[in-house]
């Protein structure tokens, strides 16, 4: 295919999932491997005082792992260091990892798991972040406070005396499953001679092999990460798997044998992470006119009982907590706490869907005091090219939210919606009847690491020609769903003029490919495709300067040119490391400049109907239109989307983690639901073309955006059909209920 | 331990094993066939999806002693000779698969309804797949896929 960028190429590795070929860590074994389980803490937080191996059972046939058998150190090298990788005298969360036992028998491994008993003298425990906030025990630290952020623009203080109106409100959002299909699971052979090996479902090999490195105290050429077929991630594999790693190899090293750990939904559901619980406060200063005048936020998430990635997801929800709105005034004080639950983590968006949810609820609130249309009030404060946002980044790129809006309010037919809606629903009064709603929700999504974050990573791709004349790519970036293989040969194929068939995607493996950094914060396609293209660029140009390939080549003469240069030269390898734009500054401890290269926008709009008898709240139509640079294949980007709007409506309206005494109760897919394909609405999906000049092919980041707009859009919608403000999700039926009732 | 004789994919094979035993793991594990997914282990996500005598099942659910004597489809058995099904070409061309994991159920439930209704619309489509679930996709790619196969 000539020119593959923007086109709708089929997926890389289609063939292989479609025909059940595709494999995943499950579908892999060694021989005379060992199957293993986790003996996990049954209380929330107290201290280990005895553990007995008890029951009929053959106890010298299990290789049997507990803190003291850790050749290194014990914790998931991360950001604090803080989380052990096995409990060592006192436990900080339920289902904690305390014991690792293996044995061939899987079936008796279960049985065995049932009769390890772990005393636990309880020490008092806090669960919610409101009480880790009052400090009702101290947990964690010297306050229960993993990180704060303060973001100061202008002067707040001062412009509460010049407002017309002050809005304030409370906005809050649950936990969330990641419910990737594909549980968790790790396969790893160990030992002194030849180190680590560990193939794993997983989003971040060098992660992995970071925490490996510290836990076995080995240098990091005797730890070796090999991703395999990863059955989605979402943010769910980003820092977990660094932990199922890590028991794996220890139950190989201890015994001598290849260690298989595969977690079955229970216990991936109960003990895994999940999207961090959060807690927005809103004060907003407004003139008559309807212009924002300041915005005061505070911003708090509940991290569970140890830091993880807390600070970093808290750090995206802040600098997005003022959204795509340009005011003098912002102050956003934000912090993660502890709380005894299973640390919260990763999970699509990283905060900001959390914040935004809370920002686009207030700004409707906003609107309505001022006396303004929801569109017309967001017309007013939306942000331009030339203006700051919170964080006093200056917005370079050309965007236009009024367009946007404009067209999206178009797509969905909102004006004469939200008219006949009002008419209808007010005309049925007194019947039971089907309530019915429109609203939307505006907001952006930075790409890429956050500030300085991109310049830390130094992220390197490879690119390497056989003397066959194939390309191949490599990089630590993981195909977890979402299409790297097929948009890095996109980039290649098109970069060099070659069939997209000749561009192969080497298999993460941090023994093979150079670090690319972690596959999040919607950064593989932008930033490690502009590697891809440079890395390939290089080949080319290597080829050109050794005389061996004209300005204007065929694929043949390429081919020639590769195995001619491997003949004379012995290989064709070329690199290239991050580079970021220019023009870049952000200020680490004010929390002040260029929070992100760039930005995606949108707006999304949710119709819902309302019915007064069942109390169920329904989506039956969704637009979601966005600008995302230049769309480099536009059926995965739809498809990344459809799947972030659908978890999204999820969150919103159907997933709800209920927690008892720290531990998620309704940890099975019978009781936690997810939508079905029956209970999805229509995802119209439209895009916005304005390329990007520092992404590859003008591409900007998508796979996080579309997680971000949903929930405030619907519940926008629920209050236009019944005229009752929501202001936390999910909203489920009871809360429905007790509202009306 | 029993021995049970069934059909899998047209191939006579013979197992030993526990009546009881999941026939998920017996096509796993004794028959190497690992394309059958295990997503939640109880009915509800579909990833398991295999076609016994003609009828869709969570091949989680079904004991080994029930299969004895029948016909057993599972994604390995969908391409015939290296050809793919339409509905196969269709999830490749039209992004119906993103991860993978529930594809191969969610291609058998899609095989199996445009069996038994070769046009359905699309209330139809989203009832016969409702039993497979997908965490990727939101679904709309996967309709799309089951369109454009039928009207192959």
């Amino acid at each position: 295919m000539d020119h593959p960028i923007g086109k709708p190429v089929p997926r890389k590795e289609g063939r292989k999932k479609v025909t059940g070929q595709a494999l995943y860590i499950d579908d892999l074994s060694y021989p005379d491997m060992l199957h293993a389980v986790t003996v996990r803490s049954p209380a929330a937080r107290g201290k280990i005082t005895n553990i007995t191996f008890g029951g009929d059972i053959p106890w010298d046939e299990f290789t049997i792992v507990t803190a003291k058998d850790i050749p290194g150190a014990n914790y998931v090298a991360l950001i604090l260091n803080d989380q052990p990788y096995l409990a060592d005298g006192f436990v900080n969360h339920p289902e904690e990892p305390v014991v690792l036992l293996a044995h061939p028998d899987k079936y008796l491994l279960e049985e065995a798991r049932r009769n390890v008993a772990l005393e636990i003298e309880p020490q008092p425990p806090i669960f919610s972040l409101a009480d880790s906030l009052a400090k009702k025990q101290i947990i964690w630290g010297e306050d229960n406070v993993f990180k704060k952020f303060l973001v100061d623009k202008g002067n707040v203080d001062d412009a509460w005396a010049n407002a017309d109106f002050i809005v304030e409100g409370e906005y809050e959002t649950g936990a969330q499953e990641q419910l990737y299909i594909e549980n968790n699971g790790a396969i790893a052979i160990a030992n002194e001679t030849d180190g680590v090996t560990v193939w794993g479902s997983m989003q971040c090999p060098y992660y992995v092999h970071k925490a490996l490195v510290k836990l076995f105290g080995l240098p990091e050429e005797k730890i070796r990460i090999i991703q395999t077929e990863t059955g989605g991630g979402f943010g769910g594999k980003e820092e977990y798997p660094s932990l199922i790693a890590g028991h794996a190899a220890l139950l190989a090293w201890k015994s001598g044998k290849p260690v298989k750990m595969i977690y079955d939904r229970a216990e991936d559901m109960v003990a895994t992470t999940k999207r961090h619980p959060s807690r927005t406060r809103h004060k907003s200063a407004v003139t008559r006119e309807g212009k924002l005048l300041a915005m005061e936020i505070d911003f708090v998430i509940d991290g569970g009982a140890y830091c993880t990635l807390s600070p970093v997801v808290l750090s995206r929800g802040t600098i997005h907590a003022a959204g795509p709105y340009v005011c003098p005034n912002v102050r956003i004080h934000s912090r993660a706490v502890a709380t005894n639950v299973p640390p919260h983590g990763a999970f699509r968006g990283f905060g900001a869907p959390q914040s935004i949810f809370a920002l686009e609820r207030h700004i409707d609130k906003v609107a309505q005091t001022v006396g303004l249309t929801p569109e017309e009030f967001r017309r007013r404060n939306f942000i331009h090219e030339g203006e700051t946002t919170a964080t006093s980044q200056i917005i370079r790129e050309r965007i236009d939210m009024d367009h946007l809006l404009t067209r999206a309010l178009e797509l969905s037919d909102y004006h004469a919606k939200r008219e006949r809606f009002a008419r209808e629903n007010n005309a049925s009064n007194g019947r039971f009847s089907k309530k019915r709603g429109i609203g939307f929700a505006s907001f952006m999504h930075g790409a890429g690491f956050t500030g300085s974050g991109e310049v830390y990573l130094q992220s390197v791709v490879s690119a390497e020609a056989t003397a066959d004349g194939k390309v191949r790519i490599l990089a630590a970036s993981t195909e977890i769903g979402q299409g790297t293989n097929t948009i890095f040969s996109q980039i290649a194929s098109e970069t060099l003029g070659l069939d997209f068939d000749s561009i192969e995607i080497v298999q993460p493996d941090t023994s093979h490919v150079p670090n690319s950094g972690p596959t999040v914060a919607s950064r593989t396609s932008m930033v490690v495709g502009k590697l891809v293209e440079s890395a390939v660029m290089g080949l080319k140009q290597t080829l050109a300067g050794s005389g061996l390939l004209p300005e204007k080549y065929s694929e043949s003469e390429f081919k020639k040119a590769c195995a001619d240069y491997i003949a004379k030269f012995g290989s064709l390898k070329t690199s290239s490391t991050y580079q970021p734009p220019p023009n870049v500054h952000w200020d680490d401890e004010k929390y002040q400049g260029d929070a992100y290269g760039a930005y995606a926008w949108a707006i999304y709009v949710a119709e819902v109907s309302f019915d007064e008898l069942t109390y169920e709240a329904r989506v039956e139509d969704f637009v979601a239109l966005q600008e995302v640079g230049r769309v480099l294949n536009p059926v995965l980007a739809a498809g990344q989307i459809e799947g972030g709007v659908a978890q999204a409506i999820g969150f919103t309206l159907f997933e709800n983690v209920v927690w008892k005494d720290g531990r998620m109760a309704n940890n099975q897919m019978t009781n936690y639901i997810i939508p079905t394909p029956a209970d999805i609405p229509p995802i119209r999906v439209f895009f916005e073309e304005n390329p990007y000049a520092y992404g590859p092919g003008g591409a900007k980041g998508i796979g996080e955006l579309p997680m971000d707009g949903a929930a405030p859009a619907i519940l926008n919608a629920i209050e236009h059909a019944t005229g009752i403000s929501f202001n936390q999700v999910p909203l489920m039926p009871e809360t429905l209920i007790e509202a009306f009732v | 331990m029993q021995t049970f004789n069934f059909k899998v994919n047209g191939e006579e094979r013979s197992v030993e094993g526990f009546g009881m035993a999941r026939l998920l793991d017996v096509l796993r594990e004794q028959l190497h066939l690992t394309g059958t997914k295990e997503g939640c282990g109880e009915g509800e996500c579909g990833a398991c999806t295999v076609i016994i005598d003609g009828q869709i099942v969570n091949s989680c659910l079904v004991p080994l002693g029930q299969v004895n004597g029948a016909e057993i489809t599972t994604i390995e058995g969908v391409a015939r000779n290296g050809e793919l099904h339409a509905v196969q070409q269709a999830f490749i061309d039209h992004g119906g698969a993103q991860c993978g994991i529930c594809t191969p159920g969610m291609v058998l439930a899609a095989v199996d309804l445009l069996k038994r209704n070769s046009e359905p619309n699309e209330t139809e489509i989203r009832n016969g797949l409702a039993g497979n679930l997908c965490r990727c996709t939101g679904y709309m790619k996967i309709f799309e896929s089951v369109v454009r196969a039928y009207q192959k």
